[in-house]
């Protein structure tokens, strides 16, 4: 398992190094600058500038001198924001990036699998339709059109819940969380009916039927370890999709997360920002995927087996 | 795995549903602590007056600094600021400024004189890359000491003694007063500065709440990006006790969408802006809450003067003559705006432009016809470029009908991402595209400076010594009479040249609480947000 750990750990360093050289080529290619304004800027300020953030260095330079800084753990100035760092910026929006996508997947899983197992255990009936219809529908409605309905219903016409803000009134993350994690629930729903399917089928199981045991029991104590596995595989990228997705729902509530700094540094060619922001992903990715087949090697006997034989 | 699941929905239960219920309005208890919560537009990208150029950054920096005059919110005339009075020598070019005995610093420290030659030096620093460093240009040696010819000590600004400042002017400059309310020329505590850094370094830890040291009402005690910024009073201030407010958040909310809503659910008390959708439905219900007022800023379309057939006046004039800018106020963009017949924005007050870009399609059609194009036979298709914009889209394509109607002439509409924009507008790699222009200060130079041969923001080709002189001459001009003469005859050469297509002058709506008190629309957008205060 460390042996594991460790290859995978060695195999992201490549993979890091590409996702920062893509980066960098994409957004140097763009025509446009971090200083370009409506007003036109005198060349002498520009040049300036240019001069304090080394963009008049060669394009290698700046980056190998960027390469340099990062591995450090530096990810330099933002020139959006010239008061702060790259790092300062994602310090400030992390936590409630991680608290959104946190709370959106334990609705997901709470829902997802609760509707899941009762699908999987009333096949053909209505307990199995509406659920999987429901699914359905989840997966089809993007965020920003479920987060306004929500916004509306439970906001405006309702006025049960804060419309907007993160923290600052009490019950102002019910909405978002559970706009994020919509989706996933509905995803989880199916994959999980799937896979409790799959393992209510099995002979132990009926061999636990046959003994006697209460359903609540077959299913808790011994069918969800395995129905749930391709939920566990599901998570890794579900876990990246709802960090890097967070932007749409951020920007509908209003929630100061790491998202909004993300896409508007795109407009903005702020260079470092939008690389510190994708190599930051890249890493959260890499490492939520590593923790999801960590899990699933914990959970699954076989693997466990196969990985100790292969050293 | 029992215990996981109960485990699971106490989580959810700890952390989702921790509230329910009628939900707590911000404005409420705002309303009663005077607490300010008000809507900024974006992010702010630092408080130092001296890097941002932004409106949103502005707003912030009228509620943390004073400069030497400030403007009254209702009719936008200079008044007092930290200087409460000011002597000028009769030919206009020297100022003598009397500091306040009792204006000081939020850390306690006493504001002198020095305080702003020491920070106009800064501002003159080539390597801080101040924008806005043109425009004290007006300073005598400024320019030179800005391009690194001559030292600080020959620029016209001085210290008379600890509190009287001295400024000379190159010439008679009738609206230098208006620009020292601009937040370039804010009086900065460099000691607080230079703590944190060289004084010319960009973004340095020095405009954080925990360091900041500032002049004005209110000093910041809380910044979080994406969040808000909190400003609380500054007890320092000279005038601390005539400020009503104790705290005033700004939310930088970019979708208008979102702040609407906000304020609907009672979390705002003032919005930026109005979604478009949306002003009839506040119109109609006429509760005293929109506000809708005319702004100093023009929307115009660039024509690229150095290119065939855009080199031909006929052509421009053919093009400028058959738009109808009533149809695209009245059913196109549909928020208030007015037509605008010449470049500069229209104050009431001061300066109206006379000259006047007629609609005349008859006249169009025979200009084009003598530029070689009868009815449009033989003309090329030319490209409007606009920035991705829903409206800037709409109006082109209004234009873009009415010159197939009018002119029988086919354009087409490019939409293309800011940044790009903004480099092709540069290079001149365009035929004719969007644009825009707010006034910095309510003086008609603000607009017309912009068509000089060679300026930066004229981006058009567009190149007349006899503008230029009038220009000069408006500069150099003590009269206002005569300035506002010489105003009129470069808007009108503007109108006769065509290098510009004016379309409509910029309107505001936003929503504001009718708890707010002292809250002032006006065509600048300034507030002074020491006299307002919530009821």
């Amino acid at each position: 398992m460390f042996m594991f750990i460790v290859r995978r750990v060695l195999q992201a360093i490549p993979v890091l190094f590409m996702v920062s050289l893509v980066t960098f080529i994409m957004i140097r290619s763009a025509p446009g600058g971090p200083f370009d304004e409506d007003r036109a800027v005198p060349p002498e300020v520009i040049k300036n500038l240019n001069e304090r953030y080394h963009l008049d260095d060669p394009l290698w330079k700046q980056f190998l001198d960027y390469i340099a800084n990062v591995v450090q753990g530096d990810l330099g100035p933002s020139f959006k924001y010239p008061s702060h760092t790259v790092n300062d910026l994602i310090a400030a929006g992390l936590p409630a990036t991680l608290e959104l996508s946190f709370y959106a997947l334990i609705f997901a899983l709470v829902t997802g699998l609760t509707a899941g197992i009762i699908a999987s255990l009333k096949t053909n009936s209505m307990q199995d339709y509406i659920p999987m219809s429901a699914a359905m529908v989840g997966i089809c409605m993007p965020t920003f059109v479920l987060g306004p309905i929500l916004l509306l219903v439970f906001g405006i016409w309702l006025d049960w819940l804060p419309v907007a803000g993160w923290g600052e009134i009490p019950g102002d993350k019910i909405l978002p969380s559970i706009t994020l994690g919509s989706v996933y629930a509905a995803y989880i729903a199916r994959i999980s009916r799937g896979g409790m399917l799959d393992i209510l089928s099995q002979d132990y199981i009926r061999t636990a039927r046959a003994k006697g045991l209460s359903t609540s029991r077959i299913v808790f104590v011994h069918a969800l370890r395995g129905g749930i596995t391709p939920v566990i595989s599901f998570l890794g990228p579900a876990i990246a999709g709802l960090l890097a997705g967070s932007f749409v729902v951020e920007s509908i509530f209003q929630i100061p997360g790491l998202g909004r700094f993300y896409v508007t540094a795109a407009f903005n060619r702020d260079y470092t920002m939008i690389l510190g922001c994708t190599i930051f992903f890249a890493f959260l990715i890499i490492l939520f995927n590593l923790l999801a087949d960590i899990v699933l090697v914990w959970l699954n006997p076989k693997l466990r087996q196969e990985l100790e034989a292969r050293g | 795995m029992h215990a996981i699941r109960w485990l699971m929905i106490c989580v959810m239960a700890a952390g989702l549903l921790s509230g329910c219920g009628k939900s707590q309005k911000l404005v409420d208890i705002g309303n009663e602590q005077q607490i300010l919560h008000i809507a900024n537009g974006d992010e702010i990208s630092d408080l130092d007056p001296q890097v941002t150029t932004g409106m949103p950054e502005s707003r912030v920096q009228a509620a943390l600094f004073e400069g030497l005059v400030a403007r009254d919110p209702k009719t936008l005339k200079v008044v007092p600021g930290v200087a409460e009075r000011w002597d000028i020598s009769e030919d206009g070019t020297k100022y003598r400024f009397y500091i306040r005995e009792n204006a000081k610093w939020s850390n306690g420290d006493d504001l002198t004189a020095n305080d702003f030659v020491q920070s106009w030096r800064r501002s003159f620093l080539p390597a801080l890359g101040n924008q806005y460093a043109t425009s004290l240009y007006v300073v005598k040696n400024g320019q030179a000491f800005h391009e690194g010819k001559i030292g600080f000590e020959d620029v016209g600004v001085k210290a008379f003694d600890k509190k009287i400042l001295d400024v000379e002017l190159i010439a008679p400059t009738p609206y230098f007063l208006q620009l020292l309310a601009h937040h370039s020329a804010f009086a900065l505590h460099i000691p607080t500065i230079e703590k944190f850094g060289a004084i010319d370094e960009r973004g340095t830890k020095w405009t954080r709440p925990e360091n900041f040291v500032g002049n004005g009402p209110f000093i910041p005690v809380e910044w979080i990006p994406t969040k808000y910024i909190a400003v609380k009073r500054n007890p320092y201030y000279w005038d601390a006790a005539n400020v009503k407010l104790n705290e005033i958040r700004f939310y930088p909310i970019p979708k208008y969408t979102v702040e609407e809503r906000m304020f609907r659910a009672g979390q705002l008390h003032i919005t930026y802006y109005l979604p478009r959708d949306k002003l009839e439905y506040y119109k109609a219900k006429n509760d005293g809450v929109l506000r809708s007022f005319q702004n100093f800023a023009t929307y115009f379309y660039r024509f690229n003067t150095t290119i065939k057939p855009l080199n031909d006046l006929r052509v421009r004039k053919a093009l400028a003559y058959s738009v109808n800018r009533h149809q695209i106020v009245e059913y196109v963009t549909k928020f208030g705006q007015k037509p605008a017949y010449a470049l500069t924005a229209p104050d009431p007050n001061s300066y109206v432009p006379e000259a006047k870009m007629p609609y005349d399609p008859d006249l169009a059609r025979k200009l084009l016809a003598e530029a070689g194009f009868p009815e449009g036979k033989g003309f090329p298709t030319l490209t409007i470029a606009f920035n991705t914009n829903d409206e800037h889209r709409n109006v082109a394509m209004a234009i873009q009908q009415m010159w197939k109607k009018e002119l029988g002439i086919e354009v087409s509409l490019e939409n293309v991402e800011w940044k790009v924009f903004l480099d092709r507008e540069r290079q001149m790699d365009y035929e004719i595209d969007r644009a825009s222009w707010v006034g910095d200060y309510l003086d008609p130079f603000t607009f017309l400076e912009m068509f000089t041969t060679g300026n930066g923001n004229n981006k058009t080709g567009f190149a007349s010594t006899e503008y230029d002189s009038l220009i000069r001459a408006s500069a150099l001009e003590a009269d206002p009479e005569q300035r506002m003469f010489y105003f009129q005859k470069a808007d009108k050469i503007l109108v006769d040249e065509v290098p510009i297509l004016p379309l409509y002058t910029y309107h505001w709506n936003r929503l504001v609480s009718k708890s707010v008190k002292n809250w002032y629309d006006n065509p600048m957008d300034y507030y002074s947000f020491k006299q307002i205060y919530l009821e």
